[in-house]
């Protein structure tokens, strides 16, 4: 029946698949994550499986310090590193083209001058654009000009983003989905309920073996935020497009009473996991790809605090420089999405629906 | 100060050793108010000794207690020691230490302890053990990260030498840093709580026979008894039988020390077990798994070579808990005997004569279905399937060590005897007094409830020793 699994007996799938074997000989780990409940339901691994395993990792670290056999055993255990490096792999396969994932995932400064590209591509498009067609910055920069940017900026990542999804599903081998999985994935999600510690105590991230839930709290910080000043540009959009009623908006609308907080809520997500991450020993996660995460959470930071700063700054002259500065670093972001960490929150919400469907069956 | 008076100590309480015992000692030392000092002998990331293998402890209670589900009441589980013991244990003392479980399970909460309900593959323990969430290595963190933030000092590579006694008084450990230069630290008390003495093999082959080097040691290199022996030749007085390891088979394959949890092999009762010379040796289906457990490291112990083989057909490879070992695979029994360093012709005929021996019947993994043999010896008395199904899988099996019994003989304070009385200020705590308990045969999750519970004590009662003396000491 078994041991004629796909298997890639070299690299990352292949050193995690002989760690995965030696904890599904053990469990002592069961009670940390959904890896293990997961992982217990077969006792061989495709290639297929093990990337389903790497991507529900959340990389608590619980089962590297509870572990009896990291090094110097020759067992060496180190699982929260092997399944990142797997998971990290099967992102830079499976977004198109991967040459750009590898480049820009591993290297902060590509994000650097990426981001660079963007902000003067801004300053250029301010410069070159006549002054005064509108109100507030679309004074600077008609809200036209910006929609044409924009919109390509966005939605050509997505479907780049898209057909790696559409290849991890069939790869990782899930099943049909039912609206009951969904919920479950997004509750999972929501809380990452697999960044807890399996008990609510937290993670193993810079505390070593001490429990701590700081991770999690500042990454919600984040993810809340950043769906904050998502919707408080989707609902702008909606405004300006069907009730006619354009920027610049009041801080007691609908755009400000989500981006303003928002932003804030981003800005201290991100510098808190910019602490945190200083402070973690960086060869449990995956170490190659340390600057091009920093990188990203760099610029997630520097998107909110130049939203803020704009805002902040309505009527003076620093507007047209900020607006630049703000815009260039969003157009980095957006560009950039298929092939930085961005690219996660897809691909572990995909995972957690995977498990929803693979748990039943 | 009286030139009399007790000589300054740094430390109230050196406790000896690093595992569950040190550790629970040490946390109950601290809270009485000592300044204890830690000597584990181990470099810190093997700290635990074989606590850190372990994954659950067994625990008395009264209705469910935390992960516990049911009733475990003091006479089931003194029951239960009479049986692996055959008798062989101090009934007072065990049932003090079966009373004392129950408490032990929210003291170790409070101390930074996770349980987790019992892992996939144990269900029959659920109600009788509690399983540590991540295992032993995780509550021995727990409690390093607890005795730290109490000001319990830990060094370690610390590997002490000797106790010196004199008269019935402990006055300082000899101890050695990093193999460095001896050292002398005084203390005015002291806890011995380093473990058993498995990883020196030649005190195993003086107990067991030569047969001892071909052993498997399944947890720590630096449990070499080197304390238990050091207050022997001083004329302590020891319990638990001499002679005799817990052993276990366990693949054969596995590391010389420290190869933990994941080497057990649960296949015994679905395989055909032969040894060296492709011949079986004894029922493979005896009694369901867990109750068989133990003897098997014995009886391959007893083998040429001490090592045999289990072979199962595809039909049994999902009915046991997989091994970290991939079994070694033949599409013939022939070939799998070539690929196992066996006699192929002879393992093709002891199978062959095992699978004519099978009845008809059912077959049911999950208890005992009394599917037997007919004419053939040793006859197996369960699950006894046919080995036809291609591709066959093979497993090394050998003794792995798990617990030695031989130990300081303690009272009910966790205190050392020699056979003048008890020492004044020498408390023993763990598996280097297990043998005061358990003087052969094994419980799951016994070990663990013996070191938390006399590591408990004797670090109350080391503190509170060495306080009073202080006081006395101040006053005069
Ligand atoms: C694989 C395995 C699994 C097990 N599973 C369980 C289980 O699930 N439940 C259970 O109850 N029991 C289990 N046991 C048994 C259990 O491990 C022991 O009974 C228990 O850990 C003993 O605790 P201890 O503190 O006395 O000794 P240990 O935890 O072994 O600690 C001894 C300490 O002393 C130190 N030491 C030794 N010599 C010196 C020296 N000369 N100087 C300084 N330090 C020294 C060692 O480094 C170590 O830190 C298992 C054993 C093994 C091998
Ligand atoms: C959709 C659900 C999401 C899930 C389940 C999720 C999960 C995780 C997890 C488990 C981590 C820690 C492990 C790791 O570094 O890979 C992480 C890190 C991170 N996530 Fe998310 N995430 C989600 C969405 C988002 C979103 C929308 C953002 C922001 C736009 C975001 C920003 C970050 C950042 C900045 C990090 C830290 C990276 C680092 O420290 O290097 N996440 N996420
Ligand atoms: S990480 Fe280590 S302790 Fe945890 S399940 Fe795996 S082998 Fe066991
Ligand atoms: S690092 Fe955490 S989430 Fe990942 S497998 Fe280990 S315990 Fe589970």
């Amino acid at each position: 029946m078994l041991l004629e699994l796909s298997q890639d007996d070299s690299g990352s799938t292949a050193e995690a698949r002989r760690q995965i074997e030696i904890c599904n000989a053990c469990r002592y780990c069961e009670g940390y994550c959904s890896v293990f409940p997961a992982m217990t339901r077969q006792k061989m691994f495709s290639d297929g499986d093990i990337t389903h395993l790497a991507n529900l990792c959340h990389n608590c670290r619980g089962c590297y310090y509870a572990c009896q056999y990291t090094e110097p055993h020759e067992f060496a255990l180190n699982l929260p590193a092997a399944l990142a490096e797997v998971r990290q792999g099967s992102w830079e396969r499976l977004v198109w083209p991967a040459p750009f994932s590898r480049l820009f995932h591993t290297h902060g400064v590509a994000i650097a001058g990426m981001l660079v590209a963007g902000i003067s591509a801004l300053f250029a498009l301010i410069a070159a654009l006549p002054e005064g067609a509108g109100d507030g910055f679309y004074a600077h920069l008609s809200h036209n000009a910006m929609v044409a940017v924009f919109t390509p900026a966005f939605l050509l990542p997505l479907i780049a983003v898209a057909i790696g999804l559409y290849q991890y599903w069939r790869d990782v081998g899930a099943g049909p989905i039912t609206l009951r999985d969904i919920r479950n994935a997004l509750a999972s999600a929501a809380t990452l309920r697999n960044l807890d510690g399996g008990q609510g105590q937290g993670c193993n991230f810079e505390r070593e073996d001490r429990y701590t839930d700081l991770r999690r709290w500042f990454h919600q910080a984040v993810l809340y935020g950043f769906l904050a000043c998502f919707a408080a540009t989707a609902v702008a959009t909606l405004m300006h497009y069907f009730l006619d009623w354009q920027a610049p908006y009041g801080l007691f609308t609908p755009p400000k009473l989500l981006g303003v907080p928002g932003g804030i809520a981003l800005v201290i997500g991100t510098s808190g996991l910019v602490w945190l991450k200083m402070r973690a020993d960086p060869k449990l996660g995956a170490s190659r790809v340390w600057g091009g995460e920093m990188a990203f959470v760099l610029l997630l930071g520097l998107v909110a605090a130049s939203g803020l700063a704009l805002y902040a700054a309505t009527g003076t002259f620093a507007v047209p420089s900020l607006l630049a500065l703000h815009l260039g670093s969003v157009l980095a972001l957006f560009l950039l999405l298929p092939y930085t960490k961005m690219v996660h929150g897809f691909f572990r919400i995909a995972a957690l629906l995977a498990e929803e469907t693979k748990r039943k069956g | 100060m009286n030139r009399l008076a007790p000589p300054r100590h740094s430390w109230d309480v050196v406790v000896v050793g690093g595992g569950n015992a040190a550790l629970c000692a040490s946390i109950c030392a601290a809270e009485e108010g000592a300044r204890v000092l830690v000597l584990e002998g181990a470099p810190k990331p093997y700290r635990g000794g074989n606590s850190r293998h372990t994954r659950n402890f067994r625990c008395k209670h009264e209705g469910p207690l935390s992960v516990l589900t049911g009733t475990y009441g003091e006479d089931e589980y003194f029951q239960d020691l009479m049986l692996v013991t055959k008798g062989k244990t101090d009934e007072d003392l065990a049932r003090f230490t079966i009373r004392a479980s129950q408490e032990c399970l929210p003291w170790m909460e409070a101390h930074g302890v996770r349980f987790q309900p019992s892992l996939s593959g144990t269900l029959s323990l659920s109600r009788t053990n509690a399983f540590f969430l991540g295992g032993g290595k995780a509550l021995v963190n727990a409690y390093y990260n607890t005795a730290e933030d109490l000001g319990v000092t830990v060094r370690y590579e610390a590997q002490v030498s000797h106790i010196a006694v004199e008269a019935d008084r402990f006055e300082h450990v000899e101890v050695s840093f990093s193999g460095g230069p001896v050292e002398r630290i005084s203390a005015r008390a002291v806890v011995l709580a380093s473990g058993g003495f498995q990883a020196d093999r030649e005190w195993l082959v003086s107990a067991w026979g030569p047969a001892a080097r071909n052993f498997l040691i399944r947890g720590t290199p630096y449990n070499r008894g080197v304390v238990l022996r050091d207050m022997l030749d001083q004329g302590c007085e020891s319990v638990g039988d001499p002679t005799q390891c817990h052993a276990v088979a366990i693949d054969g394959r596995a590391p010389q020390y420290d190869g933990g949890i994941v080497t057990r092999l649960d296949c015994v009762p679905f395989s055909v077990v032969v040894n060296r010379d492709a011949e079986r040796f004894y029922d493979e289906g005896e009694d369901v798994w867990p109750k068989r457990y133990a003897i098997w490291g014995r009886l391959v112990a007893g083998q040429p070579d001490q090592v045999a083989y289990a072979i199962i057909d595809s039909t049994s490879l999902d009915l046991f808990m997989p091994s970290v070992f991939r079994p070694v695979v033949g599409q013939t029994i022939e070939e799998l005997g070539e690929k196992l360093g066996l006699d192929p012709a002879k393992l093709a005929k002891t199978i062959g004569g095992f699978n004519a021996a099978c009845m008809p019947g059912a077959f049911t993994p999950t208890e005992l279905d009394g599917l037997s043999t007919e004419g053939i010896d040793p006859p197996k008395t369960n699950w006894a399937q046919p080995v036809t199904e291609p591709p066959f899988y093979g497993y090394q099996l050998r003794p792995g060590v798990t617990f030695t019994y031989l130990g300081l003989k303690v009272d009910k304070t966790a205190r050392v005897q020699t056979p003048s009385g008890v020492l004044s200020n020498v408390w023993a705590a763990g598996e280097i007094m297990a043998g005061s308990i358990l003087g052969q045969g094994y419980l799951a999750g016994f070990g663990m409830t013996i070191g938390t519970v006399f590591g408990r004590i004797a670090g109350h009662e080391a503190a509170r020793h060495a306080l009073n003396d202080q006081e006395i000491a101040d006053v005069a």
